[in-house]
């Protein structure tokens, strides 16, 4: 029987799934990076040259696409990912504080998104589209939603020591 | 005996307040019980504070109760939940909820109705007719229909629709494109996301109607990064869709192809504005393009493209089912039809509501609303995004239609409303919409890219009262040369929540009313 894999995915074996499935797409670099981004957990800049020799673009433009949009990041993200809604529907219901604690908690900030123990990354995000609910927040994937400062301080509890 | 239909909503918003821990108890404590249940994962109703809201079929309707935690369940089950008896969380019989009664649900007809990706539940509530009718006609008398109805585009700029698809159809190219704008940036709205998640098939009948009226084989629906559900299940609905013959190389064996391709957008509130979204879909940085050339004539790719927002493909179908004049019928003056209200923020019941134009915020927010949430009394409503004006409590009686904002100075936009309580700082919000735009801002005019920093500070200098009075002269001038020199709305309409700010609550500022 095979182990199950432990280690993190070969990067180039991932830029070759991913170019093979997608690079024939019209206007491919968005999709190309997301599955990069989707199965690395981000977007190292080793594979930048292989990307854009594939889709027949310069280095400095794709570089250029990946640090001009929000999602995509160029170092790996903490354990968790915790993404707090800043936008005006949550900030109307104390989204501002919720971000607040959850820094303050894991030791990082605006600068420092990243916990000391890159345990957690703490995340600003605009707007999750469930702004009736609010205040809203992602952790690892999953979305909550009618967020209060106890319920998040519970949901931290558990993966601060998983 | 035969099982019994619950219903539970698969909707983002319902997951997001414990809808999969409410579903997994009814499922183990009926099955401990013995009792027969199906499971039905429906879209939302829209009435989000009541979800996670469970639905029973019954002899007389569908049975509510909301909103239910995962520990309700059991003492829910043992009152009688399979039989629609009463339990403290007993709404009653949902369509008889004023919240709902009251709403002219044209577009949202489905929706907490169907299951999401059910062709035969589609099809058995109105699904595919206005295409099967498209099909009959010349492409022209489709985009006259659409012309005629009056309806306008529903993701900012209200342009008429069937103008648009006119020109796509009358330009000569032998590839042309339909493109949806499925990136909902704006704070407070959610009713594209609900569309994609929980009536999807609706969005692909829309735009192969468009297809079918502008000349077009291809179309791309544009999804925002921070919608992943709705990305899967409308990429699910596609599939599907093409699968039985609806959309592909042969629509419904007329011989006519129209293929269709979601794509994931990552992060950039930008990338709503319709050119760059385009540069976005090249797989460019999503730079906002200038116009002309108009889209509508060189667009992706350099080719005739047609774009419009979620809920303009979504109207188009009933249109073409019930005819111009049908949806003509509602609504007022030059705004026909209705919109999709979406209310947000500090409110009590949040919630799609559908109406006709000319219903009034305070109707909005109070009759159906409830007020605010926290129950202090509303401060100021934002209207149309972050890129929408804050109106206080005079403008409250105001008819929501086109015309009518524009004569105070506000937008509809994608129609999100954003409730504040007393407690809100609207100085603090004037500076955030600043800060936003510094964020947002693509970079391309100096008004925006850097007049928006500029803003935060000059804020920053009025609040601390460091010069106030020169320094709210200095606001406004640069709030001018952001109007007049931006090339999109993200530097020209980011003034409108500053200034109406700053006008309507001189004192959060720390000015007196009349400075
Ligand atoms: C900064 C900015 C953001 C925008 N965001 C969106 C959006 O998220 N969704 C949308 O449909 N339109 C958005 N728009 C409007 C589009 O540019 C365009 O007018 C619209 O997609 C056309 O479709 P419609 O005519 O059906 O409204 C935005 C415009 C600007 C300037
Ligand atoms: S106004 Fe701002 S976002 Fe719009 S084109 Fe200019 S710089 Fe870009
Ligand atoms: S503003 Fe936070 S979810 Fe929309």
């Amino acid at each position: 029987m095979s182990k199950p894999p432990t280690q993190p995915p070969e990067i180039n074996t991932v830029v070759a799934a991913v170019l093979a499935e997608r690079a024939h797409l019209p206007g491919a670099l968005l999709p190309v990076l997301h599955g990069v981004q989707d199965a690395l957990g981000y977007i190292p800049p080793e594979t930048v040259p292989e990307i854009a020799r594939a889709l027949n673009l310069s280095r400095a433009e794709v570089h250029g696409v990946i640090t001009y949009y929000h999602h995509f990041r160029e170092k790996p993200a903490g354990r968790n990912v915790l993404q707090v809604c800043r936008a005006e529907s949550c900030r109307a219901t104390g989204a501002e504080s919720l971000l607040a604690q959850a820094r303050a908690r894991l030791g990082c900030d605006g600068a420092q998104h990243l916990s000391a123990d890159g345990g957690h990354s703490v995340e600003p995000v605009y707007c999750l589209g469930l702004c009736a609910s609010s205040p809203a927040v992602v952790l690892n994937g999953q979305l909550h939603a009618r967020m209060t400062p106890q319920r998040l301080n519970a949901l931290l509890d558990k993966t601060s020591s998983a | 005996m035969n099982a019994i239909k619950v219903f539970v909503s698969g909707d983002s918003a319902a997951v997001a307040v414990g809808a999969d821990e409410v579903v997994a108890a009814i499922v183990a404590h009926c099955a401990a019980r013995g009792l027969a249940v199906e499971l039905v994962r429906n879209s939302s109703r829209g009435m989000f504070w009541l979800e996670p809201l469970v639905e029973v079929a019954t002899a007389v309707g569908r049975i509510g109760y909301g909103p239910v935690a995962a520990d309700d369940v059991p003492a829910m089950v043992d009152s009688g939940l399979l039989q629609g008896d009463g339990h403290p969380r007993c709404v009653g019989l949902v369509e008889e909820l004023p919240y709902l009664k009251r709403q002219q649900r044209l577009t949202f007809s489905r929706m907490g109705i169907t299951e999401p990706l059910s062709l035969s539940d589609y099809e058995s509530h109105g699904g595919w007719t206005g295409l099967g009718a498209a099909l009959t006609m010349q492409s022209d008398s489709i985009w006259q229909q659409v012309l005629d109805s009056g309806l306008r585009g529903r993701g900012g700029a209200a342009f008429p629709a069937g103008i648009k698809w006119r020109t796509v159809a009358q330009a000569q190219s032998e590839q042309k494109y339909v493109v949806c704008n499925a990136d909902e940036g704006d704070s407070g709205t959610y009713a594209d996301r609900m569309v994609l998640e929980g009536d999807p098939y609706l969005l692909i009948e829309g735009m192969t109607i468009a297809a079918l009226a502008a000349g077009a084989t291809q179309g791309f629906v544009y999804i925002r990064s921070e919608y992943p559900l709705a990305f899967k299940v409308f990429g699910e609905a596609i599939r599907i869709a093409r699968k039985a013959g609806f959309i592909g190389p042969d629509i419904l064996g007329s011989g006519k192809p129209f293929e269709l391709e979601a794509r994931l957008g990552a992060g950039s509130y930008v990338c709503g504005e319709e050119t760059a979204m385009l540069e976005s879909l090249e797989g460019k940085r999503g730079i906002v393009r200038a116009k002309p050339p108009l889209p509508a004539l060189a667009g992706l790719f350099g080719k005739p493209t047609v774009i419009n927002n979620v809920l303009t493909f979504a109207a188009v179908p009933l249109i073409l089912q019930r005819g111009a004049d049908f949806y003509k019928n509602h609504g007022v003056g030059r705004s026909t039809g209705t919109l999709a209200f979406q209310l947000a923020g500090n409110i009590k019941q949040g919630g799609l509501v559908e109406l006709a134009f000319g219903v009034t915020l305070r109707e909005l927010v109070f009759d159906f609303g409830g007020g605010t949430a926290s129950g202090r009394p509303v401060k100021a409503i934002q209207v149309g995004g972050p890129l929408g004006s804050y109106l206080p409590e005079s403008q409250w009686d105001v008819p929501l239609d086109y015309e009518a904002y524009a004569t105070i100075g506000a937008v509809l936009g994608h129609g999100g409303i954003v409730a504040h309580d007393e407690t809100a700082d609207l100085a603090g919000l004037a500076r955030y919409a600043m800060e936003f735009c510094a964020l947002e801002s693509c970079g391309k005019c100096t008004p925006c890219r850097i007049g928006s920093t500029r803003g935060v500070e000059v804020i920053d200098r009025i609040v601390m009262n460091r010069d106030r009075l020169p320094q709210v002269a200095l606001l406004r001038d640069l709030c001018d040369t952001m109007v007049n020199g931006s090339l999109c709305a993200m530097g020209s309409m980011t003034p409108l929540p500053v200034l109406s700010a700053l006008n309507h609550f001189p004192e959060d500022f720390g000015l007196l009313p009349e400075a």
